[in-house]
C-alpha cells in the first residue's frame, strides 16, 4: 500500500524504461546464504592462525592485584598469555569523547584492564593457543588476584556524593548533562487544563545478533600490513581506529568485511577486545582469531536504553498539547564507548521527545552517568524508543485525562503536512514530513473503527484487548553533524565507483556496507537503471578498505539515501561517458542515444544501435579503431553527503492490537501495523522486511528483553535461554503502508528506513496494554512487560 | 580416556572417518574438520537453532551433539539438502519473499521448514511459527519465513488460494 | 565456550554401563540424549571426568503395553512419545505434556530417562510420572529398584539415583477409560521453561471428581503431586469449595525465585491453573468467571 505524493523533480535518470527503482526484485546475493555457502568471519581460517580467549573479570569493579600465568602457559597448545600491560606496549588507549556533545567526559580505557577492571566481563589477560578449546583450557589456569572496590550499579544514586567516583580523575559520575529549553514551558503547564505525569522506565537490553562479534586479525610482518577480517558496519572507522593505536599509517591497514551475521548498531563500535586481537596479531607476528562466545556477548557487546525518564504533557481539553517536559537519567557503564561515545542515546531523548507535535513549549535535562556495569552505546534506532515511548505514552495519559480518543488528539496535534519546512521543539529542522498522511492511512489499514467496536463487544465478554497507537519521527541520512563535527574520523559521505568490464558488464565499488538491509541490491537497482543494463550484469563489491571508494558504511539509516545517491550520480557520469563514446563509434551524438537492456539504441525509435559488450570490446581492444582524440572512460566515482539538512527527517505511525489476560498477566499480539515515509522507495519488499524486523525488535524490548544485574553488578541472566529474544511463537503478522515524500537533497530522494520500525513499536504496544488495562484503572510505564509487571500492576499478585 | 576416537559415518552421502577427541561437539566437527561451514554456531548452548542439521532424518541442534555420538549415523547439513535439490522449491520461495536478511540464521531455518514439511505437508500459519519455535531470526521479524514455508507447502500440494 | 576434556566411553549393554559407573561413581555421568547435559558441559558447569554414552543401548528404547501397564525405555525420545499410538490411547497427558518440552530439534534427542534423572523443577515430565503413579526402574550393581515417582525426585536436579545406577525404563498403569485430563503451563515463550504447570488426570462421575491427581511443577524444588487434590473429590465443587482448595494449595507450595517470577507470582498462577483445571475438567466455566473477577 503505497500513496505518492507530488515529487517536483519528477523525471530523471530513475524513471527510465525498465528502470528497477520501486521495483520488487530479489536480493542477488541470497543464494549463497542459503545454501550455505556465505563466508562470516567466524568461518575464515588463515595458515598459522591462533585463537584467542579472554580472561574475564567475574568483579564488577576491583583492583587487580597480580596475574599469575606460568601454569597456563605451559599448557598443551598455548602460543602465549599476555597481560593488559604487556599488550599495552603495541597498543595506545583511547577515551570516547566528542567535541560537540559539550562536557562529555570520559577515562582512558586499554584493550585488555590494566590495574583495574570496572566491569563484570572487562578482560584482564588473553590466552592465545591453537585451539579455542585449548584457550578456554589455559585460561582456567591463569590465576588473577583481585582486590574487590564497591560496585557503583544504580544509576540513581551515581551521583549521590556517598557513592564512590569510578574514575578519580574525573571529579564525579557524571559523563554527560544537556539541559534544553524552548518557548514558554511553566507559563502553557500554567494555561493547561490538565497537567499530567510519569515516570518511564526502560529495561536495559542489548543486540544479541545471532553471529557473535568477531575478528581476524593477520599481521603480516615482512609487508608490515595488518589486514582485519571483521564483520564491522564501518569498515574505514575500524581501518583508522586501528591504524591510530596502533602506530601505523592507515595504508597499513586493511579492513575486509565479508558476511556478516547480524549489525543492529551493535557492530559499528571498536570493542576493546577487537583491538586487543588486533595488537596481538602484531605481538604475536601471525593471525589470531577472536569470537565471542553467547556469554562473551552479553556480558561485552553494547547494552542500550536502561533509561529512566520521568515526562511531563500539560494539555487543554479541546486536546491542544500545551508542553513537554522530560528529565532523564541513564547509566553507561564505565566508560564512554569508542569512538562513537555513549552521551548520543541521551542526546537524541533532547533531540525528538515530542518531535511530531506542534507544540514549541519543551524542557528537557538529561544526565548520563558512570556505573559499574557493561557499557551502552548505540543500538538500533538510538533514543527513538525512548522519545517515543515517553512522548507517546504522554500523549495518550492526556487523552485518557480529557477523556479524547487517541487517534483525534494526535489529530489536533502532529504538525500540519503543508507546515513545512519547519522547527522541532529541540530545534531540529525538518524538510517535508506527512504525519497526517500516514495517520489516515494508518486508522483505514487496521479498520480503527471497527477494531474498536470489536474491543468494546470483547470487553463485555471479559475479553480485554487494546489498541495502542504511535507517532514517531526518525532521524536518518546523518551528515558530518551525526560524529565528523565532533572531531571524530567517520565518514559521513560515501562514495561508489562503477566501471564497464571488458564484456559489458558492470562493476561497482561502493563503500556502504551490507548486513543483510539490502546494500548490494539497491545499488545495483540504482546502478542497473541508470545505466539501462540489467541487474544480472551488475556486480557490486562493498567491505573492503582497499577496493571500494572511502565512506561511511552502513548505520544511522544512512544506506540507501547516502549511498544510493552516490551510486546514482556516478552512474549518471559512466552513462554520460559511454555515450561519448559509443556516439563517436555510431558517427552519432550523445543526445541522439541511450542505454536500454544492454545495449546503446537510437532515443527516436528505441532500434538498437551497439551492444555494450561490443563497445567494450572496441575500447578495451581495439582503441586503435576509435576517431584521433577519443579517451573512453568507461569508469567513474561520485561521493555524496547531504549538506544542506543536518539529517533527513521521516515520519510514520504504528499501531498495536493486542489482548491480555488479566489473570496471569500474559499479553498475546494480535496484530501490528505501521505506515512509513521513507522518501523513495528503491525496493519495496526491502523496505517492509526492514520495517518488520524492526518492530520486532522493539517488540522484543517491549515484551521480553532486558539485561538483569544484581546490586553487586553481576548479570544474572547472560545466556540465550534466560535472555528472552522475540520467536516466532509469539511475534504477529505486520502491515506495512507507505506515504512517499522524497528528499529534495537528492536526486534519488530516499531516506533512511532501518530503524523506524524499532522506533515506535514499544511505545505502541505499552499504549495498547495501557488501554486493555482501562477497566483495571491501572497504568504502566515500564517496559519490558512482562506478567510479573502486569500482575504487580493489577494487584493480583 | 581422553584420547581421540575413531568414527566412522556418512556426511551428504560421502562416508567420512576421522579420529575425534570426545569432547568435540558435531557442530564443531562439520565446520572445523569437514569445513562444512553453512552449519552455522549461534549460541552452543541449544537454544537459538542456527546449527540444526538432519541426523538420520531428523532435525537436531548440531551443538548439543558430540561428535563421537554421531558413529554410524548419515548426516546431511544445507550444503547436502542444497546440492541434491531436496530444498530447491523452499530456497527460492525464501528467495522471492526476502526471508532472510543477515543469513547466519538461514541454515538451520531452512532445515526447521524442510522438516516441518515433510512431517506436515499443508501446516497453517501458527503450526508453522510453532515448529520455527525454537530457531531465532534477529532480522526478519520472522513473518517473510512463515509466508515463504507457506507458499512452498502450497505449491507442493498443488493448493493456491 | 567449549567443554573441558573428558573421557568417552560407548557402553555397549545395559552391564556394561553399569561396571563404568561402579567405577567412575560420581566423576562420571551417563549421557543419554544429551539436551541438558551437553549444554552444562559447554557452559563448563559440570566437567565429568568419563561419559558413559547409554545411546546405543537400543533394548531400552522403545514403548510397550502389557498386562495394564506401559513401560516406556529410558531412551524413548520425546519425539518417540509424541508419534506413540499406545501414549497417546493410554497415556494421553503425556502425550500433551511433551508438546510442551522444548522444540522440534530436542525432542528428537532427548530421552524420557534423561529428563526423569535431570530432575529439573520446571520440567514437565516429572509432574506427569507424579500424576499418573509411575514407577521409575532403575538398574544398579544391586540389581533392580523400582521406585515410585513420589519418592524418586528428591531436590533441585536431585533424584534417588545413586551415581552407581542406571534409569532404564518407567513404568505407567495404564489410565482407566473414564479418565480424563488436563495440561497447561504458563511459559514465557513456545519451549521455554514454565513459570509454572499442571499436568492434571482426573475421573469424574455425575459431576464430581471421583479421583483428581494435581501434579504441579516449577512451584517448588521438585514436582509436587497437590494433597490439596483431595478437596475437590467427591463434593460438589462450588467456588467456595475451590476458594478452599486453592488456600490448601497455597499451603502447599514453596516456589523459588527466579529470573520470570516471584514466589507470589508463582502462587497466583498455580491457583488460576487450579482454577482453570477444575473449571475445564468439569466443563463449568461458572467457576472460573467466579475466580477471574
Amino acid at each position: 500500500m503505497t500513496s505518492e505524493r507530488a515529487n517536483p523533480q519528477t523525471l530523471s535518470a530513475l524513471d527510465r524504461p525498465n528502470s528497477y527503482i520501486g521495483k520488487t526484485v530479489p536480493r542477488p546475493n541470497l543464494d549463497r546464504l542459503m545454501q550455505g555457502r556465505g563466508l562470516y568471519v567466524s568461518d575464515i581460517e588463515l595458515p598459522r592462525m591462533a585463537h584467542v580467549v579472554f580472561l574475564r573479570s567475574p568483579h564488577a569493579h576491583a583492583r587487580i592485584v597480580g596475574i599469575e600465568t606460568s601454569a597456563a602457559k605451559q599448557m598443551t597448545g598455548v602460543i602465549a598469555v599476555v597481560s593488559g600491560r604487556e599488550l599495552s606496549t603495541v597498543i595506545t588507549p583511547w577515551v570516547g569523547v566528542l567535541s560537540h556533545l559539550k562536557g562529555l567526559k570520559s577515562a582512558p580505557q586499554s584493550a585488555i584492564a590494566v590495574d583495574r577492571v570496572c566491569w563484570q566481563g572487562e578482560a584482564v589477560a588473553a590466552v592465545v593457543a591453537a585451539s579455542r578449546a585449548q584457550a578456554e583450557d589455559a585460561a582456567e589456569h591463569v590465576l588473577v588476584e583481585y582486590e574487590e572496590l564497591h560496585a557503583v550499579t544504580d544509576m540513581r544514586t551515581a551521583l549521590d556524593p556517598a557513592t564512590p567516583v569510578i574514575h578519580a580523575s574525573l571529579g564525579d559520575n557524571l559523563a554527560f548533562e544537556r539541559i534544553h529549553d524552548a518557548g514558554a514551558v511553566d507559563q502553557a503547564f500554567a494555561e493547561s487544563d490538565e497537567v499530567v505525569e510519569a515516570e518511564f522506565v526502560f529495561g536495559r537490553h542489548t543486540g544479541v545478533t545471532l553471529e557473535p562479534r568477531a575478528v581476524v586479525a593477520d599481521w603480516n610482518a615482512a609487508e608490515a600490513r595488518l589486514t582485519i577480517y571483521q564483520g564491522t558496519q564501518a569498515p574505514h572507522m575500524v581501518q583508522n581506529i586501528a591504524a591510530l593505536h596502533l602506530g601505523l599509517k592507515e595504508s597499513q591497514v586493511r579492513v575486509v568485511c565479508k558476511d556478516v551475521g547480524g549489525s543492529f548498531g551493535i557492530k559499528v563500535h571498536i570493542y576493546a577486545d577487537e583491538m586487543a586481537t588486533y595488537a596481538l596479531s602484531k605481538l604475536l607476528r601471525r593471525p589470531v582469531k577472536f569470537v565471542a562466545d553467547r556469554v562473551e556477548s552479553f556480558n561485552t557487546d553494547i547494552h542500550a536504553r536502561d533509561h529512566r525518564c520521568k515526562g511531563k504533557i500539560g494539555v487543554k481539553r479541546d486536546g491542544t498539547i500545551m508542553a513537554f517536559e522530560i528529565d532523564d537519567l541513564t547509566g553507561i557503564g564505565p566508560y564512554s564507548m569508542y569512538p562513537r561515545t555513549s552521551a548520543i542515546e541521551a542526546n537524541q531523548v533532547v533531540n525528538l521527545v515530542g518531535g511530531p507535535y506542534v507544540t514549541g513549549n519543551y524542557r528537557a535535562r538529561a544526565r548520563v552517568v558512570f556505573q559499574n556495569k557493561n557499557v551502552m552505546c548505540q543500538y538500533r534506532a538510538v533514543g527513538h524508543p525512548i522519545a517515543c515511548s515517553v512522548t507517546e505514552g504522554l500523549v495518550d495519559l492526556a487523552a485518557m485525562k480529557i477523556a479524547m480518543d487517541p487517534v483525534e488528539i494526535r489529530r489536533r496535534n502532529l504538525i500540519a503536512d503543508d507546515a513545512y519546512p519547519c522547527a522541532s521543539p529541540s530545534g531540529l529542522r525538518f524538510e517535508q514530513l506527512s504525519h497526517h498522511a500516514t495517520l489516515a492511512k494508518l486508522v483505514q489499514m487496521m479498520d480503527y473503527d471497527a477494531l474498536r467496536a470489536e474491543q468494546a463487544a470483547l470487553r463485555a465478554r471479559n475479553i480485554h484487548r487494546g489498541i495502542g497507537i504511535a507517532s514517531f519521527i526518525e532521524v536518518t541520512n546523518p551528515s558530518a553533524a551525526f560524529y565528523g563535527v565532533g572531531g571524530a574520523k567517520i565518514s559521513s559521505q560515501d562514495g561508489v565507483a562503477v566501471r564497464v568490464d571488458a564484456q559489458g558488464s558492470v562493476i561497482c565499488q561502493t563503500s556502504i556496507t551490507e548486513q543483510g538491509q539490502g546494500s548490494e541490491s539497491l545499488t545495483a537497482q540504482i546502478v542497473g537503471s541508470v545505466l539501462g543494463v540489467s541487474m544480472d550484469r551488475v556486480r557490486v563489491i562493498l567491505g573492503d578498505t582497499d577496493n571500494t571508494p572511502y565512506g561511511g558504511g552502513t548505520w544511522a539509516s544512512r544506506g540507501a539515501g547516502i549511498g544510493g545517491e552516490a551510486a546514482l550520480q556516478a552512474a549518471k557520469v559512466l552513462r554520460k561517458n559511454i555515450l561519448d563514446v559509443a556516439a563517436a563509434v555510431l558517427q552519432s551524438t550523445p543526445s541522439e542515444l541511450d542505454i536500454v537492456n544492454n545495449a546503446v539504441v537510437n532515443v527516436v525509435d528505441g532500434a538498437p544501435r551497439i551492444d555494450l559488450s561490443e563497445l567494450a570490446r572496441i575500447v578495451y581492444f581495439r582503441p586503435d579503431t576509435l576517431p584521433p582524440g577519443i579517451q573512453p572512460e568507461l569508469m567513474a566515482t561520485r561521493h555524496f553527503v547531504p549538506r544542506e539538512y543536518p539529517f533527513a527527517f521521516t515520519n510514520g505511525v504504528q499501531a498495536s492490537w493486542l489482548e491480555l489476560d488479566p489473570d496471569t498477566g500474559f499479553v498475546k499480539l494480535l496484530k501490528h501495523w505501521v505506515v512509513e515515509d521513507c522518501g523513495t522507495i528503491i525496493n519495496p519488499q526491502l523496505v517492509d522486511e526492514q520495517i518488520r524486523g524492526g518492530v520486532v525488535q522493539g517488540l522484543g524490548a517491549a515484551l521480553f528483553e532486558k539485561c538483569v544485574y544484581d546490586e553487586r553488578g553481576q548479570l544474572t541472566n547472560a545466556n540465550m535461554a534466560d535472555y528472552l529474544v522475540p520467536m516466532s511463537g509469539e511475534m504477529p503478522d505486520i502491515d506495512v503502508g507507505h506515504v512517499v515524500t522524497p528528499t529534495l537533497e537528492s536526486e534519488l530522494g530516499a531516506k533512511g528506513a532501518g530503524e523506524a520500525g524499532t522506533a515506535g513499536a514499544a511505545a505502541a504496544v505499552t499504549n495498547a496494554v495501557n488501554d486493555a488495562l482501562r477497566p483495571f484503572e491501572t497504568i504502566i510505564t515500564e517496559i519490558p512487560l512482562t506478567p510479573q509487571v502486569i500482575l504487580t500492576a493489577l494487584g493480583r499478585i | 580416556m581422553t584420547a581421540t576416537v575413531a568414527i566412522a559415518l556418512r556426511v551428504n552421502g560421502e562416508l567420512v572417518e576421522a579420529n575425534v577427541l570426545p569432547r568435540l561437539n558435531l557442530a564443531d566437527f562439520l565446520r572445523e574438520h569437514l569445513k562444512l561451514t553453512g552449519t552455522h554456531v549461534g549460541c552452543e548452548h541449544g537454544v537459538c537453532g542456527a546449527c540444526t542439521i538432519r541426523i538420520n532424518g531428523d532435525i537436531i541442534r548440531s551443538c548439543l551433539m558430540l561428535a563421537v555420538q554421531a558413529h554410524n549415523a548419515a548426516i546431511e547439513t544445507i550444503e547436502g539438502v542444497s546440492d541434491s535439490g531436496e530444498i530447491a522449491d523452499l530456497q527460492s520461495a525464501f528467495r522471492e519473499r526476502n526471508a532472510l536478511q543477515c543469513g547466519f540464521c538461514t541454515p538451520g531455518m531452512l532445515m526447521a521448514a524442510q522438516d516441518l514439511l515433510k512431517q506436515s505437508p499443508c501446516p497453517d500459519r501458527e503450526q508453522i511459527r510453532e515448529h520455527l519455535s525454537g530457531n531465532y531470526c534477529r532480522c526478519t521479524g520472522y513473518q517473510a519465513i512463515v509466508d515463504a514455508i507457506e507458499s512452498t507447502a502450497r505449491t507442493r500440494t498443488g493448493r493456491w488460494p | 565456550m567449549k567443554a573441558s576434556a573428558f573421557g568417552y566411553a560407548r557402553a555397549t549393554s545395559v552391564a556394561d554401563a553399569l561396571e563404568l559407573l561402579t567405577a567412575y561413581g560420581e566423576r562420571a555421568k551417563v549421557l543419554s540424549g544429551g539436551q541438558s547435559l551437553v549444554p552444562a558441559m559447554n557452559l563448563r558447569l559440570v566437567a565429568p571426568e568419563l561419559i558413559v554414552d547409554i545411546g546405543e543401548l537400543t533394548e531400552l528404547r522403545g514403548v510397550s503395553l502389557k498386562g495394564g501397564v506401559l513401560t516406556i525405555g529410558a531412551l524413548t525420545r520425546h519425539a518417540d512419545l509424541l508419534k506413540s499410538p499406545e501414549i497417546a490411547a493410554h497415556a494421553p497427558l503425556l502425550k500433551d505434556a511433551v508438546a510442551h518440552v522444548a522444540h522440534p530439534a530436542i525432542r528428537n534427542r532427548g530421552t524420557i530417562g534423561g529428563s526423569l534423572a535431570h530432575a529439573d523443577p520446571a520440567s514437565e515430565l516429572p509432574a506427569c510420572m507424579l500424576t499418573l503413579g509411575a514407577i521409575i526402574i532403575a538398574r544398579g550393581p544391586g540389581g533392580e529398584r523400582r521406585i515410585a515417582a513420589n519418592e524418586f525426585f528428591v531436590g533441585i536436579y536431585e533424584t534417588a539415583l545413586t551415581p552407581q545406577e542406571l534409569l532404564v525404563a518407567v513404568e505407567l498403569p495404564v489410565i482407566p477409560k473414564s479418565s480424563t485430563h488436563f495440561f497447561q503451563e504458563f511459559a514465557r515463550r513456545h519451549g521455554d521453561y514454565a513459570i509454572v504447570g499442571l499436568a492434571a488426570q482426573a475421573s469424574i462421575k455425575d459431576g464430581r471428581f471421583a479421583d483428581l491427581r494435581l501434579g504441579f511443577f516449577a512451584v517448588g524444588d521438585r514436582s509436587l503431586l497437590a494433597k490439596s487434590a483431595s478437596k475437590l473429590v467427591d463434593v460438589a465443587v462450588t467456588s467456595a469449595v475451590l476458594s478452599e482448595a486453592a488456600s490448601a494449595l497455597d499451603d502447599e507450595l514453596d516456589p523459588l525465585e527466579d529470573q520470570q517470577a516471584t514466589p507470589a507470582m508463582r502462587r497466583h498462577l498455580a491457583k488460576v491453573l487450579l482454577t482453570r483445571c477444575v473449571s475445564l475438567l468439569l466443563a463449568r466455566p461458572d467457576l472460573r468467571a467466579g475466580a477471574s473477577a
